[in-house]
């Protein structure tokens, strides 16, 4: 019962919920340091190979390019926690603030 | 219409393992004589999913974040736990300030773990009403979460050697306005508990452990400290910035369901105070140490007080970059024989079959943390779960 006094206190309140993500989209509080989707810089990159090494999900995978080696980021195993930004002694890995990265096809969540 | 008189007194009721109360995987195999629940058995195999072998075939680094999920709800317990005991191979100091903004995000994440807590309890008692509330206000303290550490879940903020993160001056300023808030709403919210008939009807009197049982089963917890023994490791072994940091033990002697709600709500008000502690008395000066990544050779073992009880953590390094042997020793699982104790109808005590889940609930599992070793006998066809040292012990004998 003693909800009540408060229930109908909040018939005149503004609603809790934003209705995201068809309305509402620029009330989404974004902080921030929010780790998001990984950028990667080629030209800072040296191939060092420090984030496929230290990448708890195996979401780094190191190759080959025709400068060298590198990493290419599979964002569908990543676990945003910002490892590889943290090693990275180029500072050529960022993590964005960018999170709705959700996508049907897998080819769409490769950063290169 | 007369009763065959050598009908079946006592029944058998499954309950689980497909959601019996919360959405956790657990198999309670009931014995019922009328509505009258007499004995319990919990099974709780179904989310084995091999973190400690996992453990050990990754390096310490990598460990942090695959630790960290090993229940979501408490990470920052196991990530701490983690860091405290490969520090403690190391032998290594961390810097003062780093153990500040450990307890300052542990106890936020106690803060939310208690609040989820409060809202699936209405909800197992049928209050939605409240559920929704606590919930909503719950969200708070996860925007908190998020802008301090990056993550609104797994936080990702302790790191061997301390913190990843130093904690901005405008984010502590902001910190101070939500605990207000919090304060007033948990204090509503305590005033709900303790006068609403509903909550008072169906949690008082419901799932009795006495103080006696609650120690001779190894109850951890708010579990026991709702049974009047006053334990938590963060007053008796205290570790991070615990030693500095003043609370109180917050102990009730109703030994039922009803003083585990209140044990979390006033253990929600000591949180806000020790942040409140924390943000006003943190030191400055750095948040980490940089280390090897290969710690040297040796065990060590480490405590924490998660929301849920005492969790334990025990590592095992041979010199290299992976660990030999990693043991987590989680809180629910030491709750589970507290759990069929309250589960069987004793004497005056009866548990009725819709008291259970109220009763499942007031431990505060979080079962996909607990699944552990399983032991399968081909002979005699069956499968055994238990501890390492069990294990150990059964080794010997063999």
């Amino acid at each position: 019962m003693a909800m009540v006094t408060e229930v109908l206190k909040h018939l005149f309140k503004k609603r809790a919920t934003l209705m995201y993500p068809f309305r509402d989209r620029d009330k989404i509080h974004v902080p921030e340091g929010l780790r998001g989707k990984i950028s990667f810089s080629r030209e800072l990159c040296i191939g060092c190979g420090l984030c496929a090494r230290f990448c708890p999900s195996g979401a780094a995978e190191l190759i080959e390019d025709d400068k060298g080696k590198r990493p290419v980021f599979h964002i569908d195993q990543c676990l945003f926690c910002a490892q590889c930004e943290e090693v990275c002694p180029r500072k050529a890995i960022t993590l964005t603030r960018e999170f709705e990265i959700a996508s049907f096809d897998r080819s769409d969540l490769i950063v290169k | 219409m007369s009763v065959n008189s050598s009908y079946e007194r006592f029944f058998d009721v499954p309950i689980g393992p497909q959601h019996p109360a919360l959405k956790e995987p657990l198999f309670l195999k009931l014995v019922v004589e009328g509505e009258h629940v007499v004995s319990a058995d919990v099974d709780v195999s179904y989310t084995h999913r091999g973190v400690e072998r996992a453990l050990q075939e990754r390096n310490y680094i990598q460990n942090i974040y695959l630790v960290e999920r090993i229940c979501g709800i408490c990470n920052v317990a196991h990530t701490l736990c983690y860091c405290q005991n490969v520090e403690g191979l190391y032998e290594v100091e961390v810097p003062s300030r780093a153990l500040y903004i450990r307890v300052l995000v542990e106890e936020l994440a106690r803060i939310h773990s208690h609040l989820l807590w409060l809202g699936v309890a209405a909800h197992e008692i049928g209050f939605d009403t409240l559920f929704m509330y606590v919930w909503r206000d719950r969200e708070a303290i996860m925007d908190l979460i998020e802008e301090i550490t990056g993550n609104r879940v797994t936080s990702a903020i302790n790191t061997i050697g301390g913190v990843r993160r130093d904690i901005k001056p405008e984010t502590a300023d902001r910190c101070l306005k939500i605990m207000d808030y919090i304060e007033e709403r948990t204090k509503y919210y305590k005033k709900v508990c303790e006068t609403d008939p509903t909550i008072a009807a169906r949690c008082a009197g419901v799932g009795i452990l006495k103080p006696n049982d609650a120690v001779r089963l190894c109850a951890v917890g708010p579990t026991l400290r709702a049974s009047n023994v006053k334990y938590d490791v963060r007053a008796d072994d205290p570790y991070a910035a615990h030693d500095e940091v003043p609370f109180n033990v917050i102990v009730y002697d109703t030994n039922d369901a009803f003083g585990r709600i209140l044990v979390r709500i006033d253990e929600i008000f000591e949180s806000i105070n020790m942040v409140r502690y924390c943000i006003k008395h943190m030191p400055s000066g750095p948040v980490r140490v940089r280390l090897r990544l290969n710690p040297p050779a040796g065990e060590h073992v480490s405590r924490v007080e998660a929301p849920r009880g005492e969790l334990i953590h025990y590592v095992r390094s041979n010199g290299s970059e992976k660990p030999e042997r990693y043991k987590v020793r989680t809180p629910t699982f030491e709750n589970l024989p507290a759990l069929c104790e309250m589960l069987t109808s004793k004497g005056d005590y009866v548990v009725n079959i819709a008291d259970v889940p109220v009763v499942f609930a007031s431990i505060d599992p979080c079962l996909s943390c607990t699944s552990r070793v399983a032991v399968l006998d081909y002979e005699k066809e069956t499968v055994w779960i238990g501890r390492l040292e069990e294990l150990k012990l059964k080794r010997l004998r063999r």
